[in-house]
């Protein structure tokens, strides 16, 4: 990807759109929102939604995230009390949301293992005719039975299946919004029925893991259907990204590592059959800024010194040990005592994988050493929101994404604000009016639907998708 | 519990055009502007601005034929009227069948959250084979379904009392944002005998306990026995019909006695005196505009048959409010189902209840007020933290 290649044409050429978008990540349960400072407000509070909802709005954000977790997350056998933890169902807030706010994208992290299609297909709509258009499912899949712990189904699909069951749910699911003509529903009482007769298509799916007949009862949103997010990061996962969704919340905002997602996926795309152009990209990012740089480093500091306390260094590498910790010294070095298990035991739903633990922990002593590193110091250095994070004046991080912009790195960020109600506030009252006088933020809403104003293309409806694994 | 005030509350049916299958030829919009939030906000701040208690909102497939084909599921349409209402409560249909028990306990908690504590839960065990096909279940038999809604009660109410009051405590000392001694695994496992797949739900939560600690939970009186499997204990109100309404306050009384003579509630949980409330099912038809009820009912009848096992009053404003007057001293509340939700709504609006309210016999309707203290519950204990079990997660057994 470059400058020259965008005088192309065609379909198969990415062209930068010169813009770059945001997206706010109200998060729920992680160790980066901080809970230590009185200006740190209610996770579950309706105000809190509301008040970040309503701040993205007013700077011009094209969308508003919210995660799911199916399981709380455990720490050494209990539930892990150190970070933010307990937060409402995304859909059901977006919801409430939908109805205080008026332009801003409604996206739901809704995984496929533990819901049905043809309900989840429903709620989506559902979500998408409450709100004018402006849902978006962001497609995950599970594969624990630690998780399904919670669910009659209960753990049913291997891990190496999570993305072909995934493709074929969510090949199901457009089929639920595709089975409506458009116009279908009667303009006027005096009509002969309420809706055309044979209006509607009936949708049959059988699966390895899941049957589906199902007459949809809900026609199409002013946006068509709900705008599809997916987030995987392996090959696996940026495949299925390339044929069925329409952005993806990446993994990777820093600059060089952005410009080659974005060429992989531009190929992937191409391959799939798809415009260049037709996936979009917003990396996980945050956001730490001050009137000068020299300010927003020591803010920095402070932030992370609230993120990273003492105690959730400890319990992070005691989930690589396997054991109680509590007595090392979290600004000391790292534990000298060995790991309790042959692989490590992790803090259950945190995203961490197995690992050989008494590898590892010699590989990380060394790593600390060679720096001179406490455990403190060690444990922010591995956080991987280290390398998400923009610091800086608000002047120079937007020179900064001015440059994603140009060379079209990126589509746009979603921000995890540290801070939750006022995290956003900073964003939209100084770095949005500097993007904008650089041209490259949007300056009023483009439409009222989320694919409007992300400058989607509309789907065509299908003659009728082949579903992946199905007989019909 | 509720009979310590002879006031009343009335309950609306807020699905689609309202209750008659035909109602949308009379609907004052055009068709296409039904199923969106506008529709939600403008009908719900009617109900609510009118005085009415609470409103209610059906959920599952919708009839085939000419009429109405769409429907916006139930909780989130009572979701989106959280923010813009203040005193009504919201209290959509569930189905406790076909719907993962997790699920569905953990959106009415979040229901609870965005309405301010105005949340509840009306019951539905649906038997309809095209909402099983649709999920790709075989559709449960009559006589399994109030074993399926005993079930996901008793998992929805212990989720909610899976995180105990005050579980977040934000101990900046200890660096502590939750005591983990206040969750509990809710370690539900379906008793023998259960007709349909055993399952079981391990918990915690994933939201802290809902505002109200509890949401109430309304059931139809057909699903709840002193017999189980569905125990009158375990809802907060049920929902009686009667063929015509002379006949309902008989079987709104018959219903009460029948279900009052348990003796108590499962450990932690206060014994009921007297059963849980009870509401009256009234489908609702009124003269409007110059037209008298019959004929407009006789107008929606020629287009679609009103097949509805409720009860059927139809008549002027007046004769309501005398006939609403009487039912509410057999009655905790009425639940009205509007003919046509917008000519119905006007009438019950500009006459009925102001009617009603004069004369005494209407509960007030109290901003920021919750659902439960609508129905007269006290904010409940929590099963956890009262009974002492030892169900502290990662304590030895």
């Amino acid at each position: 990807m470059s400058q020259e290649n965008s005088i192309q044409h065609g379909r198969a050429t990415f062209r930068p759109s010169g813009k770059i978008q945001f997206g706010v990540f109200f998060q729920g349960v992680n160790s980066g929102t901080i809970w230590k400072t009185p200006e740190a407000g209610s996770q579950t509070d309706f105000e809190s939604f509301r008040r970040i909802a309503q701040t993205a709005e007013r700077g011009l954000f094209a969308a508003f995230f919210l995660g799911e977790g199916l399981r709380l997350r455990e720490h050494l056998g209990r539930p892990h009390a150190l970070d933010v933890a307990g937060r409402p169902d995304a859909q059901t807030m977006l919801a409430a949301l939908a109805s205080v706010t008026r332009n801003i994208g409604l996206v739901a992290t809704q995984n496929t293992t533990y819901n049905d299609p043809a309900d989840l297909a429903h709620r989506l709509a559902s979500l998408d005719l409450l709100s004018g258009g402006r849902a978006a499912w962001n497609v995950v899949t599970t594969d624990n039975a630690w998780t399904g712990a919670n669910f009659r189904r209960g753990g049913y699909l291997d891990h190496s299946d999570r993305y072909v069951h995934a493709e074929a749910f969510v090949q199901t699911a457009k089929r639920i919004w595709d089975s409506w003509e458009s116009d279908a529903v009667a303009a006027s009482t005096a009509a002969d029925s309420w809706a055309a007769p044979g209006h509607v298509r009936t949708v049959r799916h059988e699966g390895q893991h899941y049957t589906v007949d199902v007459t949809p009862r809900l026609p199409r949103s002013a946006q068509y259907r709900p705008v599809l997010f997916q987030a995987g990061d392996s090959p696996d996962g940026r495949d299925f990204a390339a044929r069925q969704a329409d952005v993806i919340f990446s993994a990777h905002p820093k600059f060089e590592a952005a410009v080659a997602f974005r060429e992989d996926i531009v190929a992937r795309t191409v391959a799939a059959g798809r415009g260049a152009n037709d996936v979009q990209i917003f990396p996980a990012s945050e956001f730490i800024l001050a009137a000068t740089d020299q300010e927003a480093q020591e803010k920095k500091e402070w932030v992370r010194s609230l993120q990273i306390g003492p105690q959730q260094a400890i319990a992070y590498l005691e989930q690589f040990w396997g054991r109680e910790l509590s007595s090392f010294d979290p600004d000391g070095p790292l534990p000298d005592i060995d790991p309790a298990v042959e692989t490590t035991s992790e803090t259950r739903g945190s995203g961490f994988h197995g690992a050989k633990a008494r590898e590892l922990a010699e590989q990380w002593r060394a790593e600390a050493a060679e720096h001179g590193w406490s455990i403190r110091q060690f444990v922010s250095s591995r956080t991987a929101r280290i390398d998400s994070t923009f610091t800086g004046s608000y002047s120079s991080v937007a020179d900064t994404l001015a440059e994603y912009a140009r060379v079209g790195a990126v589509d746009g960020f979603n921000i995890s604000p540290w801070i939750i109600p006022s995290g956003l506030d900073d964003i939209v009252n100084h770095l949005v009016p500097e993007l904008q006088e650089r041209g490259v933020y949007p300056t009023e809403y483009a439409g009222s639907t989320l694919r409007e104003n992300l400058g989607l293309a509309t789907p065509e409806r299908s003659p009728e998708l082949v579903p992946v694994g199905s007989v019909r | 519990m509720t009979h310590s005030s002879n006031a009343g509350f009335l309950a609306l049916e807020l699905d689609g055009d309202g209750a008659h299958p035909a109602a949308w030829r009379k609907a004052r919009h055009t068709p296409d502007a039904l199923l969106n939030g506008e529709r939600i906000r403008s009908t719900v701040l009617a109900a609510e601005s009118a005085g009415f208690h609470a409103a209610t909102f059906a959920d599952g497939h919708v009839a085939e034929g000419a009429d109405v084909a769409g429907r916006l599921n139930a909780l989130q349409r009572a979701a989106f009227a959280g923010p813009v209402t203040g005193s009504i409560a919201l209290v959509p249909e569930v189905d406790t069948v076909y719907t993962e028990p997790f699920h569905a306990a953990t959106q009415l908690a979040s229901l609870d959250y965005v309405s301010g504590g105005r949340g509840g839960w009306l019951v539905k065990a649906s038997g309809d084979a095209r909402e099983a096909a649709a999920v790709g279940r075989s559709v449960a038999a009559e006589d399994a379904l109030a074993h399926e809604a005993a079930a996901s009660v008793e998992v929805g109410r212990r989720l909610w009392d899976s995180w105990e009051d005050g579980a977040v405590i934000r101990d900046v000392p200890t660096g502590r944002y939750l005591d983990v001694d206040k969750l509990h695994y809710a370690d539900f496992e379906t008793p023998a005998g259960f007709p349909g797949e055993a399952y079981s739900v391990k918990g915690p939560s994933i939201i802290p306990r809902p505002l109200q600690g509890q949401l109430p939970v309304l059931a139809p009186a057909q699903l709840v026995s002193v017999d189980g499997p569905l125990l009158p204990s375990a809802v907060d109100a049920v929902l009686v019909s009667a063929p015509t309404p002379e006949l309902l306050a008989a079987e709104a009384a018959e219903v009460r006695a029948n279900l009052a003579a348990v003796g108590g509630g499962p450990a932690g949980r206060a014994p009921f005196e007297v059963g849980p409330a009870v509401i009256a099912e009234l489908d609702v038809v009124l003269d409007s505009r110059g037209q008298f009820a019959a004929a407009r009912l006789a107008e929606l009848e020629a287009f679609t048959a009103w097949e509805s096992p409720r009860a059927r009053f139809v008549g002027t404003a007046a004769e309501l409010a005398d006939f609403l007057a009487e039912l509410l001293a057999a009655v905790d509340g009425v639940r009205i189902h509007p003919a046509v939700l917008d000519v119905e709504l006007e009438e019950l609006a500009q006459l009925v209840l102001p009617e009603l309210r004069s004369r005494g016999i209407l509960r007030p309707a109290a901003s920021g007020g919750t659902f439960r203290e609508l129905l007269g519950l006290e904010r409940p204990e929590n099963r956890y933290a009262t009974a002492l079990l030892n169900t502290t997660i990662g304590e030895p057994a």
